[in-house]
């Protein structure tokens, strides 16, 4: 378990949000905050509001109402000082077509105004050999860790992952997660979304369920399921020490699979 | 963090160069921009090179060593067909493939030759430029062996000197106009189309880059693309088929200018493009109703002034039709640009309309 420090500095103060599109309410009042030095998850259903809650502390959509501050800056007079300081990774987006993944890192370098070499991005990300590779030619982990990659380019304070590990298989998603992690131990917060459990429960230091606009908890993992089980719960199927997914990596090597 | 302050300029040029390489790339910017308009030069500077050529058929029977043949045999614009036998040159006679059928018998009684010439309907017009040309060459002919009987009338045929305006100063000015359409056009709606679609735009926005850097550098990759695709066509047409540049270097400048403004009107169109098409498969019908008739009617293969009137009228209106007239002026009449101003107007009139209505439609995402 990662050790937090002793004060837990907030670097994402979120307060009653709220995002209509038109008649339609995606976000209704939501508050939290995220540490200094976390990895954060937003989890829940699928139009639960977790995208767009996130594109707006990441500058990208407009909120309705509520006040939001980005490493001690406003997101609504502030805006250029928090595209500075953040990464941002987009669910399925792409990048600029007929480019290497060099060539895309030194226009990403001319974006955020920064100097950096392809080769030491790609380090940071094993991809070096690649380096000569269009971004559409990469298997799915691979272009997760490019994503990535770019996301750290201006030394972020804070980077925004959505659902990074959708369509991994369980190598590619392990190897994901040591990366994220890495990323956390240099002392970038990162901010996640996802819809696998087993993923939050390791590898995030707190949660927050959303749905239907709202949060419903907020919480570290261990917590929350301490809390359940001391309810009374219990799981209708007797619980093996190992379960599906350990099989497969215990037969499959824990290597990371190129392709 | 970064200490340096946030360069926009930066941000424009590593847009324009990543763009750049990536249309040096894509095979359909230079098949558009270069390889169609070298194509149709190429086509169109051998079949229409030398204007019109007359195919006789020459009989078997006919008297080839007379000076009546002699003087048809220096005739440009007259080509002798010998290997045909006699009954192919009558099918073909009919079909017009060839324009008529020639025999000089030598008359062993005054007049030392007869020549009998056929003639067809399938070709009457260029039955009609033989029949000019034998007339002349009798005239010439029957005047040398009469010496001394006083003409009726006298001819004084002067030419003066000019340039001689060929098919290619037609027709590159034509297809470089029609390469910044399509580029201007089509490049545009895809490129600012698939990066809306794939996100791409909308990952731009997440760093500090502003807009307008991201438009602006765009425009500046497609404009070097498109202008050094012109300067390739200028050069080829010139140093390969004679294109004539009165000016010489100052010729192919005010060309790269009118260029630039050619492609930044094209533009226009091409972002207005990109912000109605819902996908990839509607860019290139939006994009066609927009170059097809302006392919056909500005005067990209045949001149305006072949149309009928009404049809002029709708030529008349299109920006290709003066862009092609400014670049005719520039190159083959040695026009300044401000010897243009009447299609600068027009075009600076479609400028405004054009990106009034591109502001309106363009998305961002």
């Amino acid at each position: 378990m990662h050790f937090y420090p002793m004060t837990k500095q907030p670097i994402i103060t979120v307060k009653d949000l709220v995002k209509n599109y038109g008649d339609f309410a995606a976000v209704k009042g939501i508050s939290f905050e995220v540490y200094e030095g976390e990895i954060f998850g937003l989890l829940g259903p699928n139009g639960a509001g977790k995208t767009t809650t996130l594109e707006i502390i990441e500058t990208l959509r407009q909120k309705t109402s509520g006040s939001i501050t980005v490493d001690g800056f406003d997101i609504e007079s502030d805006t250029d000082s928090i595209k500075k300081r953040i990464g941002v990774q987009l669910q399925a987006a792409g990048y600029y077509p007929n480019l290497n993944l060099s060539e895309l890192i030194v226009l990403f370098s001319g974006l955020y105004g920064v100097d950096k070499s392809p080769t030491e991005m790609l380090e940071k990300v094993a991809l070096t050999d690649k380096a000569k590779a269009k971004y559409k030619d990469l298997s799915g982990g691979q272009k997760q860790r490019f994503s990535i990659a770019t996301t750290l380019i201006n030394n972020p304070r804070i980077i925004f992952l959505d659902e990074p590990t959708t369509g991994l298989d369980p190598q590619a998603r392990r190897n994901l997660w040591d990366l994220i992690r890495e990323i956390r131990d240099q002392g970038t917060t990162v901010v996640i979304t996802t819809h696998y459990m087993d993923e939050a429960e390791v590898l995030c230091d707190r949660v927050a369920f959303v749905d239907g606009g709202y949060i419903i908890g907020i919480d570290t993992p261990d917590h929350f399921i301490d809390e359940l089980v001391s309810s009374g719960f219990e799981r209708k199927k007797q619980v093996k020490l190992a379960n599906l997914e350990d099989v497969f990596i215990n037969l499959t090597g824990k290597e990371w699979r190129e392709g | 963090m970064n200490p340096k302050p946030y360069s926009n300029i930066k941000a424009t040029l590593a847009i324009a160069k990543a763009s750049f390489r990536s249309i040096l790339r894509s095979p359909s910017a230079v098949v558009f921009t270069l390889a169609f308009p070298l194509i149709f030069i190429i086509v169109f500077a051998n079949i229409g090179g030398g204007g019109v050529t007359v195919d006789v058929g020459v009989a078997k029977t006919c008297d080839t060593i007379s000076p009546v043949y002699q003087a048809l045999r220096n005739t440009k614009v007259v080509h002798l067909v010998q290997d045909q036998s006699a009954e192919e040159m009558n099918t073909n006679l009919s079909k017009g493939s060839i324009d008529a059928i020639l025999d000089i018998r030598k008359n062993n009684s005054k007049p030392p030759f007869t020549v009998n010439v056929e003639y067809t309907k399938a070709s009457a017009e260029k039955g009609n430029i033989l029949r000019s040309i034998l007339s002349n060459i009798y005239y010439n002919i029957n005047n040398s062996a009469n010496v001394g009987t006083p003409p009726v009338a006298e001819i004084k045929e002067t030419t003066i000197q000019g340039r001689e305006y060929k098919y290619i100063d037609f027709i590159l000015p034509g297809q470089l106009g029609f390469s910044l359409l399509s580029s201007g056009v089509f490049g545009t709606a895809f490129v600012f189309l698939s990066l809306r679609l794939t996100l791409v735009i909308k990952r731009f926005f997440a760093t500090p880059v502003k807009r307008y850097s991201i438009v602006l550098g765009e425009a500046i990759a497609r404009m070097a693309f498109s202008l050094l695709g012109a300067l390739f066509i200028i050069l080829v047409g010139h140093y390969m088929f004679g294109f004539t540049l009165v000016h010489g270097i100052t010729t192919v400048l005010n060309m790269l200018v009118l260029s630039a403004i050619g492609l930044i009107i094209f533009m226009g169109f091409g972002f207005t493009v990109s912000g109605i098409a819902k996908n990839e498969s509607t860019v290139p019908p939006l994009s066609n109703i927009i170059t097809l008739p302006q392919f056909l009617l500005s005067g990209t293969f045949f001149s305006v002034t072949a149309f009928p009137k009404w049809l002029q009228t709708i030529s008349y209106a299109l920006p290709l039709t003066h862009l092609n007239n400014a670049m005719r002026k520039v190159a083959f009449e040695g026009a300044g640009l401000g010897d243009i101003t009447h299609q600068l107007l027009i075009l600076g009139v479609w400028f405004i309309i054009i990106y009034a209505v591109a502001i309106k439609t363009f998305k961002w995402e």
